[in-house]
């Protein structure tokens, strides 16, 4: 059995009187797609936002390998290997794919100034480094032959890729993904569906989903969560989650 | 249609008439001990009604006039630029010769141009100062004018009280005035935009005030004066040297000119301003550079991808006010004389107007209006009066026909190549 990598406990957020999350579950385990799941409005981001430390819980705990984190500075936790993207495409539209790339490697490379201003040694490996780690993480993700465009100027699709790749080069352990197939068509979001199993296969990291893509969802998950207005519905395997009966009430009850 | 333009211009005619009368049209003058208020004469109130016959007009016409403007071909600056991969590659001999004819320059032309280069030199020491704040890093500094102050007296109490040279003062003014910056940006940063434009707002204030009240230290509003001119490795550029030392025309065994010393002033100014282009350059080019347009862009990004807004922005502010420091420190040497009446708001304003006109982030766009601003007002010395009048007309074509400024940022680009 492997060690629990993100271990969320009775997480709860409150709006003033609206509870936007209530008590909620969650565990991932290394090398798991892990996806949560509910109708509109259920609170999927709002436990991103808590997770990722956008929000500060109002409750609840969150064991990221074994370290309390809830309540830490957003850029702290994401410095600690748990990196997310965003419902709506957040890129530096103006600046360049291998820029967007080198941003997200701030804290790996030599910041001191005085090393910059005369590119010394130690200065110029870290940049070749993170140049040759861009470059990877953009061949991962079928982009780096737009390494030197405007991020703002690629489609849709490209703009979705380029976000995974961003996070992946900040060399996360957990990925949360905000509905990254949304506004996909069919062929890229098999490409996507093959991406985030390749995450897990090959690079070893583990992912939090965010999805109303159904099949998708089946598809990857080893574990799926059900959240229904705040609270949690249910949890299990693919299988389990397609017969539930509560779940198929939530989705299909509602239409 | 035709009569809707008609009430905007009847209206627009009507405030203008308001404004000159008020602000042209009548003039308090002290005749003895009384005040008196005086007519304009009849030469300004014919100026005054064909203003108001002009902005009548306009509006009235303006669906036409906006027609056939539309059909003029507005200047591209950018297509005067040869392409890219023509300047990629003239580039080292451009910034050489750049740099050759502005050494030559001043041996060629008066004394009192020379004199105004070098003013204008600091202008653009200061614009591409706050440009890394506000143009790069996108935070709204009103109080610039405070670093610059901070660079002044600290080379100007430094000299008269200890007699410490220009060159030792230079770094230890960029540093003060960096301290002042971080000191006031660790709690100012958190704040929002607008807040944040009111707090430096306040603390340029606070600043010009505390320099005028703290009479012991700095003189209070008499200001110091006698500050040391810069030496050329101790060679100095008056007339008679001050003892143990030993002036410039002895040294080179030529004979005594006050040119020496204003065309020496002006290579100084040359030289920092090559070393904050060199600085900057860099800046843009580093991790630290690229984190401040990305905070700029999105902060909510920069922070999911483990960036600290704070020291990042920190860091801009900090920049942006040693550059100030620099500033303001060879300012001081050259006139010799500071008071706080050189650092009002006033000062602030142009400089941001430098950094808006040149176009945000852009460093030779705000070379270019620094060299206008400070240029312009020389040549229109007949119109000093109308200075600021002229420089809200300016600002308000600006906004109407070229928002991005007069060379709109293009930010060196980092390549991947393989
Ligand atoms: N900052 C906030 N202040 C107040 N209420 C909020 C805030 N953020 C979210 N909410 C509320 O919390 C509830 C859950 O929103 P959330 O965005 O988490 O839903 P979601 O599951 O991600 O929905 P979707 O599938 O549409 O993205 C909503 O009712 C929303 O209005
Ligand atoms: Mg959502």
């Amino acid at each position: 059995m492997s060690q629990l990598l993100l271990d969320v406990n009775s997480l709860t957020m409150r709006f003033g009187g609206l509870v936007a999350v209530n008590s909620v579950n969650l565990a991932v385990r290394n090398r798991q797609i892990v996806s949560v799941i509910g109708p509109n409005g259920a609170g999927k981001t709002t436990v991103f936002n808590c997770l990722s430390g956008f929000y500060p819980p109002s409750d609840g705990s969150v064991l990221f390998k074994g370290e309390q984190i809830a309540g830490l500075k957003d850029f702290r936790i994401s410095r600690k290997g748990l990196v997310r993207t965003f419902q709506h495409v957040r890129l530096f539209s103006t600046m360049t794919v291998i820029e967007n790339m080198l941003v997200a490697q701030h804290r790996h490379l030599n910041t001191n100034i005085v090393a910059g201003l005369f590119k010394n040694a130690s200065y110029r490996r870290l940049e070749q480094e993170a140049m040759d780690r861009a470059a990877f993480w953009l061949e991962q993700v079928d982009m780096l032959a737009f390494a030197n465009r405007e991020a703002g100027n690629l489609s849709y699709g490209q703009q979705r890729r380029l976000e995974i790749a961003r996070c992946m080069v900040t060399q996360p352990e957990l990925l949360l993904l905000d509905e990254p197939a949304a506004g996909l068509n069919p062929n890229e979001t098999k490409q996507l569906d093959e991406l985030i199993v390749r995450l897990r296969d090959e690079h070893e990291i583990s992912v939090l989903l965010i999805e109303h893509d159904m099949s998708l969802v089946m598809g990857i998950s080893d574990h799926i969560y059900v959240i229904a207005q705040g609270t949690p519905l249910a949890d299990g395997t693919p299988d389990e989650i397609k017969q539930n009966p509560d779940v198929i009430k939530a989705y299909l009850g509602e239409e | 249609m035709m009569r809707q333009n008609f009430y905007t211009a009847f209206f627009a005619a009507g405030i203008t008439l308001i404004l000159t009368c008020l602000m042209v049209g009548v003039k308090l003058t002290s005749e003895g001990t009384e005040l008196r208020v005086v007519g304009a004469t009849a030469a300004q109130w014919t100026w005054i009604f064909g203003g108001i016959a002009i902005v009548f007009l306009s509006q009235l016409f303006r669906d036409q006039i906006s027609a056939a403007s539309a059909g003029i071909p507005r200047p591209n600056l950018g297509k005067l630029l040869p392409a890219v991969s023509v300047q990629a590659r003239l580039k080292p001999w451009l910034i050489a010769a750049v740099i050759v004819g502005l050494i030559v320059w001043p041996f060629m032309v008066s004394r009192g141009a020379v004199d105004l280069a070098t003013l204008t030199l600091i202008y653009v020491m200061l614009g591409l100062g706050l440009n890394i704040v506000v143009g790069l890093a996108g935070l709204l500094d009103l109080g610039y004018v405070a670093f610059y102050a901070i660079g002044a007296y600290t080379y100007a109490l430094l000299s008269s009280y200890f007699g410490l040279s220009f060159w030792v003062c230079l770094p230890i003014s960029a540093l003060l005035a960096a301290t002042f910056g971080f000191v006031l940006g660790f709690p100012v940063l958190r704040l929002r935009g607008d807040y944040l434009a009111i707090v430096t707002l306040g603390f340029g204030e606070i600043i010009r005030i505390l320099l005028n009240n703290w009479t012991g230290l700095t003189g209070g509003p008499n200001g110091i004066s006698g500050i040391d001119k810069p030496t050329l490795f101790g060679l100095e550029f008056n007339r008679r040297a001050s003892d143990g030392a030993t002036t410039f025309h002895e040294f080179m065994g030529i004979d005594y000119s006050s040119s020496y010393k204003v065309i020496f002033l002006y290579l100084i100014a040359v030289l920092l301003v090559i070393w904050v282009l060199f600085v900057i350059n860099r800046l843009m080019r580093m991790p630290i550079g690229r984190a401040w347009e990305a905070l700029r862009e999105d902060e909510i990004a920069c922070r999911s991808l483990g960036l600290n807004r704070t020291v990042i922005k920190l860091s801009a502010f900090t920049f942006g006010a040693s550059t100030a420091g620099f500033a303001g420190c060879f300012f001081a040497a050259r006139q010799g004389f500071i008071s706080p009446e050189s650092f009002v708001f006033i000062e602030s304003a142009i400089i941001l107007a430098i950094v808006v006109l040149g176009g945000m982030g852009s460093q030779f766009g705000v070379i270019l209006a620094a060299i206008v601003m400070t240029i312009l007002p020389e040549f229109a010395r007949e119109f000093s009066e109308y200075r600021m009048l002229l420089f809200g007309l300016l600002m308000v074509l600006m906004m109407r026909w070229r928002p991005q400024g007069l060379l709109p940022s293009k930010r060196p680009h980092m390549e991947l190549k393989r």
